[in-house]
C-alpha cells in the first residue's frame, strides 16, 4: 500500500500522529504525478516549488497542534479557479499567460487551512464539454482505460483523484461537470446547492448554474472538503447566508426509514444495460439498509437538455464577452481598428465548442428571438424546478444514474455536438433547479469501467446526501477499487 | 432550415467573432440541428408560467458603502496586452 492510496481522512490521521510530514507527503504526490500524469493528462500545471513551500508552512503548523482539517493535505484545483501568481487558463488559448492578481474565495479558504496546492487541472475549455476533449491542452484520458474519456468538464479533477495524484480536488458543475466525470472515473463528486459555495474567483461560464464542489476518494473526504469551502461570502452576492452544518459529523446517521425516490423518467430506453443493472442493485442495497424506495415522476425531464443549452449558452455568451484582448488574455491586432482587434482576438483564442456556444447564446438573446428561446427556456426551467419540489414532498432523496452509459471512447461523440449534449440528460435538472447532487461509485461495466450512482437532495440538504452515500459505501466496496494504471 | 448562413454571419458580428468560411458552414449546420432540437420546448404550454432567472430566490444583496482596499492600478494592469500611463491601451476607436 502506497501513501497515495490512502484517503484524505486517513492521511490527516497520519499527519496528526506525525507519522508523516506534509513535506514528505507532498514529495510523494509530486513523484506520483511525475510517474503517471503523462498517461492521463490531468495536470495542466504542477507548481512544485509553491507546493513545497506550503508544505513547509503546514509542517510548522502541525508542530503547534493548532491545525485545521486540511492542514498539510496535498490537493489540486481545476484550472477554472483563479490562483494568485499561478497561471490560470481555463484550458483556453485566450487566457494563455494570464497570472491572476488575487485568489478566489474557495482557494483562500483552503490556504487558510494550510492545505498544499499541487497544481492546476485540465478541463474542457471554459467548462464547456462533457468529455474533456475540448481542451487547449489535449483530452484527459480515463485512468481506467486511456482509450476512453474521463468525462467533463472537470475531467482533470476526477482523473487526478482516480489516479491518486492528489488527496482530493475541487471542480465546478454547471450541468453535470463534477458528477459525470466522477462517475466515469470511479470517484465521489458533489455538486452543492446553488449559493452554498462562493463563486468569487471562479471563472464564470453560466452564472445562474455554476457551482463549486469537491471530487474525492470517498464520502467522508467529500464532507471534509465541502466543510472547508461552504458558507456565505460577501464577495459573491448570490452566495446564501444560511448556517453551515458539521458535514463530517452527520455522515454516520444511516438511512433507516429514509424515503428514496426512483424517478421513472430516468430509467429510459437507451439506458446502457450495465448501468441499468448496476443501479437496480444499488436500489436493492438501499432496501436492505432499511430505506423505503418510492416510485416518483419528474414529467419534464425530457425538456431539461433543450432548456439548459439555451440558458447556459445565453449566460455564457454574456460572460465570455469580457475576453476581448483589452484587459487580460491574448490580443491579435491586425491594425484595422478596435472592433477588428476584438474579432480577431476572439477568433484566435476560443476553440470550436466555445465559439459554438457563444454563437448559440448570442442568437438566443438576439432581438426577435429572445421570447421564443431564452424566455421560453426560463419558463420551462420553472416547470423542471417544480417537478423536483413536488417529488421532495414525497421523498427525502432521489436516486438515479449519473450518465446513460459508462465512459465512451475518445473521439466517439466529438463530431456531433448534439449527441454530446444528450449525454448530460441525468445531471442537468439539478443545476436548473439549483439543488444538490452527489455522484458515487456503485459498480463497473463488463469492460471494467466505473459506473456511478446519483443522489439528488432538497436545496441545502447536502448532509442528507452525504449520509445516504456513506451508508452505501459502508455496505459495498466500489469506492475502494483502484484504477489499473 | 432554422437558421441560414446569412444569419450565422450576422450573429457572429454581434458576438464579435471573426469566422472562416468553413467555420460558418459548420456552425450553420450545427446550430440548425441544435435549434431544431430545442423546438421541443414548444410542446409545452407556458403562457402562465413565471420564468426562473435564479433557482434559489435571492433579493438584491445590499452591503454598507464602506471604503476598503482595492486591487490597485499596477495589479489591475499586470495582465494587460498593452498599457500606458496607468491605462489600458487599445487600438484607435475614432478615425
Amino acid at each position: 500500500m502506497e501513501l497515495t492510496d490512502l484517503t484524505l481522512h486517513e492521511l490527516r490521521g497520519l499527519l496528526a500522529e506525525k507519522k508523516v510530514s506534509s513535506t514528505e507527503l507532498t514529495k510523494i504526490f509530486l513523484e506520483r504525478i511525475a510517474a503517471v500524469n503523462s498517461k492521463v493528462n490531468a495536470f495542466i500545471k504542477v507548481v512544485e516549488e509553491e507546493a513545497l513551500q506550503a508544505a513547509a508552512k503546514a509542517d510548522q503548523r502541525l508542530q503547534t497542534g493548532d491545525t485545521a482539517p486540511l492542514t498539510g493535505i496535498p490537493l489540486a484545483l481545476k484550472d477554472i479557479f483563479i490562483t494568485e501568481g499561478i497561471e490560470t487558463t481555463c484550458a483556453s488559448k485566450i487566457l494563455s499567460g494570464f497570472i491572476p492578481p488575487y485568489d478566489g474565495t474557495a482557494v483562500n479558504r483552503l490556504k487558510k487551512q494550510d492545505a498544499v496546492i499541487l497544481g492546476k487541472l485540465n478541463m474542457d475549455e471554459f467548462a464547456m464539454g462533457s468529455s474533456n476533449e475540448n481542451s487547449a491542452f489535449g483530452a484527459v484520458k480515463n485512468p481506467w482505460n486511456p482509450a476512453c474519456v474521463a468525462g467533463g468538464s472537470s475531467g482533470g479533477s476526477a482523473a487526478c483523484v482516480a489516479a491518486r495524484m492528489a488527496a482530493a480536488t475541487l471542480g465546478t458543475d454547471t450541468g453535470g461537470s463534477i458528477r459525470q466525470p466522477a462517475s466515469h472515473c470511479g470517484v465521489v463528486g458533489l455538486k452543492p446547492t446553488y449559493g452554498r459555495v462562493s463563486r468569487y474567483g471562479v471563472i464564470a461560464f453560466a452564472s445562474s448554474l455554476d457551482q463549486v464542489g469537491p471530487l474525492t476518494r470517498d464520502v467522508e473526504d467529500c464532507a471534509i472538503m465541502l466543510q472547508a469551502v461552504a458558507g456565505y461570502d460577501p464577495l459573491d452576492s448570490t452566495s446564501i447566508d444560511t448556517p453551515v452544518p458539521d458535514y463530517p459529523a452527520g455522515i454516520k446517521k444511516g438511512v433507516k426509514g429514509l424515503k428514496i425516490g426512483r424517478p421513472k423518467e430516468y430509467f429510459i430506453e437507451g439506458l446502457d444495460p450495465d448501468v441499468a443493472s448496476t443501479i437496480d442493485r444499488a436500489i436493492a442495497t438501499y432496501r436492505e439498509l432499511g430505506a423505503e424506495i418510492v416510485d416518483v415522476s419528474l414529467p419534464h425531464t425530457d425538456y431539461a437538455i433543450a432548456c439548459y443549452y439555451l440558458i447556459a449558452t445565453a449566460e455564457a455568451s454574456s460572460n465570455l464577452a469580457r475576453y476581448d484582448g483589452v484587459r487580460f488574455g491574448q490580443r491579435v491586432n491586425p491594425g484595422e481598428g478596435l472592433i477588428e482587434m476584438y474579432r480577431q482576438s476572439r477568433a484566435a483564442g476560443f476553440g470550436p465548442e466555445v465559439k459554438r456556444r457563444i454563437m448559440l447564446g448570442t442568437y438566443a438573446l438576439s432581438s426577435g428571438y429572445y421570447d421564443a428561446y431564452y424566455l421560453k427556456a426560463q419558463k420551462v426551467r420553472t416547470l423542471i424546478r417544480q417537478d423536483l419540489n413536488n417529488a421532495f414532498e414525497e421523498v427525502d432523496v432521489l436516486l438515479t444514474p449519473v450518465a446513460p452509459s459508462p465512459a465512451f471512447r475518445i473521439g466517439e461523440k466529438a463530431a456531433d455536438p448534439l449527441q454530446m449534449y444528450l449525454s448530460d440528460i441525468f445531471t442537468i435538472s439539478v443545476n436548473l433547479a439549483g439543488t444538490c447532487g452527489l455522484s458515487l461509485p456503485c459498480g463497473q461495466s463488463q469492460e471494467g469501467l466505473p459506473i456511478g450512482l446519483q443522489l439528488i437532495g432538497k436545496p441545502f440538504a447536502e448532509e442528507t446526501l452525504l449520509r445516504t452515500g456513506y451508508a452505501f459505501e459502508q455496505a459495498t466496496d466500489w469506492h475502494l477499487k483502484k484504477a489499473p494504471l | 432550415m432554422k437558421i441560414t448562413r446569412n444569419e450565422v454571419e450576422y450573429v457572429a458580428g454581434l458576438a464579435r467573432l471573426s469566422l472562416q468560411e468553413d467555420e460558418i458552414d459548420a456552425l450553420t449546420s450545427d446550430m440548425d440541428a441544435i435549434l431544431a432540437y430545442v423546438e421541443k420546448l414548444n410542446e409545452l404550454e407556458t403562457h402562465d408560467i413565471i420564468p426562473t432567472a435564479h433557482a434559489v430566490p435571492v433579493e438584491n444583496a445590499f452591503r454598507e458603502d464602506k471604503v476598503r482596499p482595492s486591487l490597485g492600478t499596477a495589479k489591475a494592469l499586470q495582465n494587460a496586452p498593452e498599457s500606458e500611463n496607468g491605462c489600458f491601451r487599445v487600438p484607435k476607436v475614432i478615425e
